[in-house]
């Protein structure tokens, strides 16, 4: 009898390591057989190939070829100064996180409401361990998605959000992921949990950003639930440096009558993924997928979403919007599956790029699966240039050419933005975009 | 010195020739106009005194104010003063009338080195303008010419040609799609803006226009020269016979020459 020994990727051996070295591995927690469960998965996933249809046009060999360390523990290190510029002033929830881990120093938190929890997720899975139970890793999918795996592995800790019953916040809550890069190679894991309870409403931004370059690969899992006639508005900005490796999964779980906006603007990183999951489990939901990616330079930003409709009278609306320049590229990934009891889904896909280089690559692939009968699903995908007609309108009208394609990739944008909801965050974000577009520079003293 | 010189100009745009030596001199307090058949090269001369760049100039020369032309990019012709009213306006989604004027009076503004004009400033006299076009004040957070109607879309053309008051004023088939009462304002909007110092270039291929905006010169174009120039009265002859008079006349001409 002979067995065969199969040769396993080189990768592995070192997260064998890291798993050895984690902090968490040694505790003994409720999480422990969780954690082993998705380690065991992630050996047996890897990570995916090009072979998979749901990464064909993303390789993570950049990331698989990485030796990793994990991410020092540098909050000591990180000061008032370091953060002073992703200040959101007027908000009193702000949570910092530094490579992953909670920075209570950094932070501020709101005086207690009632039943109100903003905290840090390693607290509460001792603190609220019910709570947290009932639903972490319950939809983030460790079993399929070797991300997830890894991240559910090694996550240290992130933000834990539970609005009661009831709540409607006014005022945003911002968590602010710093990543201290540095020259070494390193991985952070934050996870975050958002659970908001039946006719609440609350408005959380997620901002990740490098405080030096460097190699490092963030790998985030952001669970979300939102309870009956709960609404939610969901911001992930992605601005880490152009050496970062950035994975992201935002996995939603949708109850009866249920709101989710989700915004997503991708701006930095050498290889980004960001994966936006709703699933619309309760009749009568509604999900909102906004982004808005602007890559250039070698970066390659994959923007993927599945949504699945599982009941009916459900809505999820999908606008894209991306501009590439340079020799980057980007995806856009979007698949709806509409299941046989989900009749009267009202689905909606559009993807709109402009490329300003001959050397940007845009591959977009919008995907339906519909399996009931009654429903109304839509996809559409644009590639093209900046419009020559409307730029010679405006240079016609004593505009020179740099403002005049700032004014219009600002233009562009604007659609983005103006899906989002007036007020502090979407400022932020539009200054964010500003910056990402050089040539709209000089539009920002005016806005 | 006139403002405006067009000599033997020869225009080519995807290797067919459209304008093919055409001269026009207008001075300053001038109202020309020029008609002419469909396809004879009208809206041609209007694209290229903006400077549009796809259109190739292959012969002759055109001084504004002495200034060549032809060696101004379409925003350098702009801030000398050229102002091309759209036949068709783009529409522009996401950025509002009120933001793009501003910016486009401030780069002329600036390349003339004065100061920019602020927002409390620029209101009131966007105000003003917008009166004189009987344009709803909506208009200006409006996005630029997105979901306006074809009247609208007129109607916000002069009013960008009220406020950043050029020099040369060139209306390209203005009044295409417009009913009675859009023209009769459109026009308003151009009879307020004439002085000693402007010029205007009424390009149309009816006469009705005229007798709101009533021009010191009209031109006949076709097939891409002028064939026949005149007053005022050239106009009612023309919409009485019609071009085929002109354009055998100039097929006669062609022949002979």
């Amino acid at each position: 009898m002979s067995t065969t020994i199969q040769q396993l990727p080189s990768y592995l051996e070192t997260f064998l390591q890291l798993q050895k070295q984690s902090p968490v591995h040694h505790q003994d927690s409720w999480l422990k057989g969780v954690r082993e469960a998705a380690f065991t998965s992630f050996c047996q996933l890897g990570f995916p190939t090009l072979r998979d249809e749901d990464w064909r046009f993303t390789s993570v060999a950049p990331i698989a070829n990485t030796d990793f360390q994990l991410a020092e523990v540098a909050s000591g290190s990180v000061t008032e100064k370091d953060v002073a510029p992703y200040r959101l002033e007027g908000l009193t929830a702000q949570l910092v996180f530094v490579n992953g881990r909670f920075a209570p120093r950094l932070s501020r938190l709101p005086e207690t409401l009632k039943g109100l929890e903003i905290s840090s997720l390693a607290e509460a899975s001792e603190t609220h361990r019910a709570l947290v139970e009932k639903h972490l890793a319950r939809y983030a999918d460790s079993d399929k998605e070797a991300f997830t795996a890894l991240n559910t592995a090694f996550f240290e800790d992130g933000a834990f959000i539970s609005i009661p019953r009831g709540l409607a916040l006014q005022e945003p809550i911002y968590l602010l992921y710093l990543n201290t890069g540095g020259s070494s190679p390193q991985i952070a894991s934050p996870r975050n949990l958002i659970v908001a309870g039946e006719n609440s409403q609350a408005t959380i931004l997620e901002d990740y950003v490098s405080l030096a370059p460097g190699v490092s690969l963030t790998n985030v899992v952001t669970e979300l639930v939102a309870a009956d006639q709960a609404v939610l508005h969901h911001y992930r900005i992605e601005r880490e440096s152009t050496e970062a490796f950035h994975v992201s999964t935002l996995s939603i779980q949708q109850e009866r009558s249920s709101t989710v906006n989700s915004h997503s603007v991708l701006t930095g990183g050498a290889l980004v993924r960001n994966n936006i999951q709703p699933v619309l489990a309760g009749e009568g939901g509604n999900c909102l997928i906004n982004g808005l990616f602007i890559s250039n330079g070698k970066q390659h930003l994959d923007n993927y979403m599945h949504v699945e409709h599982r009941s009916p009278h459900c809505g999820s609306h999908q606008f894209y919007n991306g501009i590439l320049d340079g020799e980057s590229r980007g995806v856009f990934h979007g698949r709806i599956l509409v299941c046989q009891d989900a009749q009267q889904t009202d689905s909606k896909q559009t993807n709109r790029n402009l490329l300003l280089s001959d050397t940007a690559q845009m591959d977009t692939k919008p995907q339906l699966e519909i399996f009931a009968d009654d429903v109304k699903c839509t996809h559409s995908a644009t590639i093209g240039q900046i419009d020559e007609v409307a730029l010679f309108y405006l240079r016609s009208r004593g505009l020179d050419e740099a403002a005049a394609k700032g004014l219009l990739l600002f233009a562009f944008a604007s659609e983005c933005l103006d899906r989002m909801s007036p007020g502090p965050i979407r400022n932020y974000v539009s200054k964010i975009i500003l910056r990402a577009l050089p040539q709209a520079k000089q539009s920002e003293e005016t806005l | 010195m006139s403002m405006l010189e067009i000599k033997n100009l020869h225009v080519r745009i995807e290797n067919r020739e459209i304008l093919k030596g055409l001269n026009l001199t207008v001075n300053a307090g001038e109202v020309h106009s020029i008609m002419g058949p469909n396809g004879s090269g009208k809206s041609t001369l209007a694209q290229v005194l903006a400077r549009r760049e796809n259109y190739v100039v292959t012969e002759g020369e055109i001084l504004l104010d002495g200034k060549d032309l032809l060696a101004m990019k379409p925003e350098d012709a702009a801030c000398e003063g050229v102002f091309m009213a759209f036949q068709y306006p783009i529409e522009i989604a996401g950025i509002s009338n009120v933001y793009f004027l501003r910016s486009a009076l401030n780069a002329i503004r600036k390349y003339h080195g004065k100061k920019e004009m602020d927002a409390m400033d620029f209101m009131p006299f966007y105000k003003s303008k917008m009166k004189l076009l009987e344009v709803d004040e909506s208009f200006m957070t409006r996005s630029v010419n997105e979901g306006f109607s074809g009247g609208e879309k007129k109607r916000n053309e002069i009013l960008q040609m009220a406020l950043l008051e050029p020099k040369l004023c060139i209306l390209d088939e203005t009044d295409s799609g417009l009913d009675i009462d859009a023209l009769r304002i459109v026009a308003n909007g151009v009879n307020a803006m004439r002085s000693p110092d402007r010029a205007t270039i009424v390009i149309t291929h009816y006469q009705r226009l005229l007798d709101y905006i009533v021009p010191d010169f009209v031109h006949v174009l076709v097939d891409g020269r002028i064939v026949k120039s005149g007053g005022k009265e050239l106009a009612l002859t023309l919409e009485e016979q019609g071009y085929v008079g002109v354009e055998a006349e100039a097929r006669a001409t062609a022949v002979a020459v």
